[in-house]
């Protein structure tokens, strides 16, 4: 086969919504978005524990504090599943760490921004984690199928985050005028950069049509994110709290919300490193990356000293 | 010890895929000298009749498995966190796709 005919043979296997596996021939650029897309996937569910994490030991209850703790957990293990998904791709755990490491991956810009008080903990959950899982529910279908895979995993798993962070909110909106003031402050902080995580709209995104074209994205920034429009106002309404966007209306011909003009600058100032935890977020990885340094030479020298080479046929 | 002689060559545990996309599944076992022979002895016992989309066959030594006697206590941990089900929480009235 030439190589034109390899590329148009490639793209028909997609069309007809056939899965690539780690072991098919794939175009080099179609590996690199996928490594890219999932790194920047994988990045992101462990750096969002940290601003939950912030939380752990002051959650209000035991019973609080376990929910946290098992919400945070599952984070950790979703960056697991992702990054070993990008690995079968064929880059080394150590690079995609370097690559977080130099900026030259990135990770969600909503994770920059910093957990004031236990609402915000509702807030991640209920709208941090409800915009994740609507861009989730879309990959399952993507066309990188350990990356679908993880997907599927992860959509089952997150059903219980969305709601623990629901629970909390609805709590805090209908307790004590203080606890309900919290909770309105803690929406009027998150709405909007949970917004900005579906992306720049889809005139503006560079790299959408060719994720879209490959279906390793199966719908665009502009839709997704108005899918999570449309379930979480009337979920806001139930519990007494108000969508911080005066210009928010419902559209009778559309039969969707229509909302005001998101703040792009910021969202760009954000990704560009000067969100108000942009630092503190990196400089703690990079601390507990190296912390960790230990254990891995230790492990590596126990494996050459015992021979432990777990695979040879 | 009675000294047997292997003729067979190794043994690769088989994984097929049903369906494009979905996860590999086990199958069996085939025996095989190296990984060429052992993908094609795969195919032509386990995927005789189009059970498979893809086809996976990994070293059986690289296997490692849970002994079923020690599985209760291995998988413990996990056995009381009930709040890891979306069923644990209060959801209020009224309240949809959530
Ligand atoms: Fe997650
Ligand atoms: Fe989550």
């Amino acid at each position: 086969m030439n190589s034109d005919n390899r590329f148009e043979a490639f793209q028909q296997y997609i069309d007809s919504e056939e899965k690539i596996e780690p072991k098919d021939w794939m175009p080099d650029e179609y590996r690199l978005h996928n490594i890219r897309q999932i790194s920047q996937h994988a990045h992101s569910e462990v750096i969002g524990m940290q601003p939950e994490g912030n939380w752990i030991t002051r959650a209000p209850s035991l019973r609080a504090k376990k929910i946290l703790l098992a919400k945070i957990q599952d984070e950790g293990g979703h960056g697991l599943y992702l990054y070993s998904a990008a690995e079968t791709l064929g880059i080394t755990r150590d690079e995609l760490i370097e690559q977080l490491h130099s900026g030259k991956a990135k990770y969600s810009s909503v994770f920059n921004y910093p957990t004031l008080n236990w609402a915000d903990i509702g807030a991640i959950g209920w709208l941090v984690d409800g915009a994740a899982v609507t861009n989730q529910l879309s990959l399952r279908r993507t066309s990188y199928g350990p990356y679908s895979r993880a997907m599927m995993r992860i959509c089952n798993e997150e059903s219980f985050h969305q709601r623990q962070g629901y629970e909390i909110m609805a709590k805090m909106a209908t307790g004590t005028p203080e606890q309900h003031a919290m909770a309105q402050s803690a929406i009027d902080r998150w709405w909007w950069p949970a917004l900005m995580m579906f992306g720049p709209h889809d005139n503006d995104s560079p790299r959408t049509s060719n994720g879209l074209r490959w279906k390793i994205k199966r719908a665009g920034n502009d839709e997704l994110r108005q899918r999570f429009i449309d379930k979480t106002v009337p979920q806001a309404e139930v519990i007494g709290l108000k969508i911080p966007d005066p210009r928010l209306r419902w559209n009778e011909e559309t039969q969707h919300y229509e909302i005001g003009p998101i703040n792009w600058d910021e969202f760009h100032r954000v990704v560009r490193g000067e969100g108000p935890c942009n630092s503190q977020r990196m400089a703690h990885h990079k601390h507990w990356h190296a912390e960790g340094a230990w254990v891995r030479e230790a492990a590596a020298a126990y494996a050459a000293r015992h021979n432990t080479n777990p695979v040879r046929v | 010890m009675p000294h047997t002689t292997n003729t067979q060559g190794p043994l690769w545990e088989v994984f097929t895929q049903k369906k494009s996309g979905q996860p590999f599944t086990h199958a069996g076992s085939v025996h095989a000298f190296d990984k060429e022979m052992a993908i094609e002895n795969a195919r032509d016992l386990y995927t005789r009749r189009g059970e498979a989309t893809g086809l996976w066959v990994v070293p059986a030594e690289a296997i490692v498995a849970v002994q079923p006697d020690e599985a209760a206590p291995f998988f413990d941990p996990s056995d009381d966190k009930i709040y890891r089900y979306p069923t644990f929480y209060e959801v209020p009235e009224g309240a949809k796709n959530i």
